[in-house]
């Protein structure tokens, strides 16, 4: 048989699968369970990506997992402290919230929401119950088969949360989602699965935070299925900003309805290693469809953004803007795909990639993907990457602002763009004061 | 307030600047002139602290201060002002927001307080009358599609908020028709008082029937080779640059 990739991992995990099986109290027979065993069959047959993986080309997680993690699946063993667990929260931002320690739950410090229309319940109670969200959602957007770090979440799916928005419904405060791990006993490892469905004409917004404390390393993965209906509108958050020994992967797979309007953002302002997938089916027409992203690294962080916008049926619109800041030896990826399928006629896509490099060692691997059958259509995609702007910096010292400043002011302008495109003003603000003392350090 | 000596200077291996000498005083105007490629526009962004010109040999002294020790930030705060000839678009960032950074850095500089909101609107106004600039395009991304006009227009009134003790104008009349040109000399014009001094870099007489200078000096092969009065530019307007090269190239 030929060598797989991730072969320790792959002997590491299938001990812990049987055990994983054992503590399933009444889920052995459940539908679910019947898609983690596929799951975990489909990793163990075809391992890891490996060095030679298309999609992980510059991103070799594998190697990264190998080297660092046992990949011991996280206990409930948490000994933060309540100023630590709220330190990581958006302050001033009226939310739903809901935390999970270690990818557990945590009734005490998650609200108990009460809103007509807004049904957010345990993705296990789900599972165990075969309740229909979860039979109807539970892997069938994100597909395990193409991806291993996808396989691997869906094995160990048993954390995490369904959300459920009514029709009509309209969630005025957003939905946060603060996933907070204890790395201060030893590596910490956890997977969280979440599914969302918007249902027609309703108006939602969702956050998802990790956030490690500890002085160890930590590997978290995280699905997040979603369901946006016919003419709704919904915003999805990732915000990135853990410790530089956090490696995570994120994936957002995302199907539209007609008329609907999703719109997602990427934050990624620190962590070791991060994988991004964003995945939006355009399965009807009259879709909107918006991708935000912003990288701002520094130090070793690497951040990988691979975006797929698949336009599958006529008269949609997709707009991705993805922008990045890197400075010290960081590195960026960025591998944006926009397919329009024969059906898709008369759609508008377009993509935008920019990239600032700060320092000699920073490096970013960029490559815009479009696959086009219809003939109708009107894409346009460009990425730039380059140093600053040595004349706009003179013309501000021109002026008698310090180097820094001048520095910082150029590169806030950069990142802008993005930012405007945040709604909430809280979220805003919370993004670009993080942002300011990251640039004017 | 100036005093050049031998002031050499390149770019890359070119030398452009082959020993300037000239001495400013307070509440004057100097013109300098000279034909395309003769060192005009490197003398204005030497002194300003542009760093792509290496200054190989002499010394300029600002105020009593050594000015080529300092970056081109604390220069500025200390009272130099460039008007650009080709001033820089700056997407997202709008004249308003850098010009409160920059008024405050000055003030910081020489232990003033910061402006408050009220305050610096109050002087923005006062300042934007005086070169008849709108404050909808001061809100906007620092020059980005401003006509020409509106660029240089912002540029005076960028000097009109900082108060310069030497303002160096380079070009400033390039591509302006003459009601700008009446808009901008009269800004300057408004502008000049008993303490603080001018450069008006110029390849054309016309920018000087408006802002009347002092002395006239005409750069050539990056020497000033001829310092007169304002007649020194309405004789050259009249013969043009052919003499000026023959008798510097006679006496080369």
């Amino acid at each position: 048989m030929e060598k797989i990739a991730g072969q320790s991992i792959l002997n590491s995990l299938e001990t812990q699968f049987e055990a994983f099986e054992k503590g399933l109290n009444g889920q052995s027979q459940s539908a679910a369970h019947a898609v983690r065993k596929e799951a975990f069959t489909s990793l163990m047959n075809s391992g890891f990506p490996g060095p030679k993986s298309e999609e992980y080309k510059f991103t070799n997680f594998t190697k990264a997992v190998e080297k660092n993690f046992q990949l011991n699946i996280a206990n409930a063993d948490f000994g933060l402290s309540d100023t630590q667990i709220s330190g990581t929260q958006i302050q001033g931002l009226d939310a739903h919230k809901i935390v999970f320690l270690n990818g557990f739950y945590s009734s005490d410090l998650s609200d108990n929401i009460q809103v007509e229309g807004l049904k957010v319940e345990s993705l296990a109670e789900g599972f165990k119950a075969n309740s229909a969200l979860s039979q109807a959602n539970f892997g069938k957007k994100a597909n395990f088969a193409e991806d291993a770090f996808v396989a691997l979440n869906t094995a160990f799916s048993q954390h995490g949360v369904t959300i459920e928005i009514a029709d009509k419904a309209v969630i005025e405060k957003p939905i946060v989602l603060y996933f907070i791990g204890d790395s201060s006993k030893g590596e910490l490892s956890y997977h969280i699965r979440n599914i969302v469905v918007a249902g027609k004409f309703s108006q939602a917004t969702i956050i998802e935070k990790f956030d490690t404390i500890g002085e160890h390393k930590s590997f978290t993965t995280s699905v997040n299925e979603i369901s946006v209906s016919d003419s709704a509108h919904l915003r999805f958050f990732k915000i990135e900003n853990d410790t530089e020994q956090a490696y995570h992967i994120s994936n957002i797979h995302a199907s539209q309805g007609a008329n609907s309007n999703f719109k997602a953002f990427t934050f990624s302002l620190n962590g070791a290693m991060i994988r991004n997938n964003l995945n939006v089916k355009l399965q009807a027409e009259g879709i909107e469809t918006y991708m935000n992203g912003l990288y701002l690294l520094d130090g070793k962080t690497h951040v990988d953004n691979h975006t797929v916008a698949d336009h599958m049926m006529p008269n949609c619109y997709s707009n991705e803007l993805y922008k990045g800041i890197m400075d010290g030896s960081s590195k960026g990826v960025f591998n944006g795909k926009i397919f329009v399928r024969p059906d898709a006629q008369k759609t508008n896509a377009f993509q935008s990639n920019k990239n600032i490099l700060i320092s000699d060692k920073a490096t970013v691997n960029t490559k815009p993907q479009l696959e086009i059958w219809a003939d109708d259509v009107s894409c346009s995609h460009g990425c730039t990457t380059g140093q600053l702007d040595m004349d706009a910096l003179f013309y501000l010292q021109a002026r008698g602002i310090q180097r820094d400043k001048a520095l910082a002011i150029l590169l806030k302008a950069f990142a802008n763009d993005v930012l405007e495109t945040v709604e909430n003003e809280t979220i805003k603000e919370y993004l670009a004061a993080i942002i300011e003392k990251r640039l004017e350090k | 307030m100036l005093s050049i000596k031998n002031l050499h200077a390149r770019i890359e291996e070119k030398e452009i600047l082959r020993g300037i000498n000239l001495e400013i005083k307070p509440g004057e105007v100097h013109a300098i002139m000279g034909p395309n490629g003769s060192g005009k526009s490197t003398l204005a962004s030497v002194l300003a602290g542009r760093e792509d010109y290496e200054v190989t040999e002499g010394s300029v002294e600002f105020l009593g201060k050594d000015l080529l020790e300092m970056e081109a930030d604390f220069r500025a705060r200390e009272g130099v002002f460039l008007a650009f000839q080709y001033p820089i678009e700056i997407p997202g960032v709008s004249t308003t927001n850098f010009m409160k950074t920059a008024v405050n850095q000055i003030r910081e500089h020489h232990g003033e307080k910061a402006l408050d909101a009220v305050s610096f609107l109050k002087l923005m106004k006062e300042k934007m009358k005086l070169v008849e600039i709108d404050q909808a395009l001061l809100s906007r991304s620092l020059n980005e599609g401003f006509s020409g006009g509106e660029k240089k227009r912002n540029e005076i009134f960028q000097m009109a908020m900082l108060e310069p003790k030497l303002a160096i104008l380079d070009e400033t009349d390039s591509g302006l028709d003459i009601d700008a040109l009446k808009v901008v000399a009269h800004g300057v014009n408004t502008l000049k008082n008993k303490d603080n001094a001018t450069i008006v870099v110029t390849h054309y007489q016309r920018l000087l029937d408006y802002i009347v200078p002092d002395f006239v000096h005409v750069l050539y092969n990056g020497r000033i080779v001829k310092s007169g009065t304002k007649e020194l530019a309405l004789e050259l307007e009249a013969r043009g640059y052919d003499w000026i090269k023959e008798e510097a190239d006679a006496t080369a």
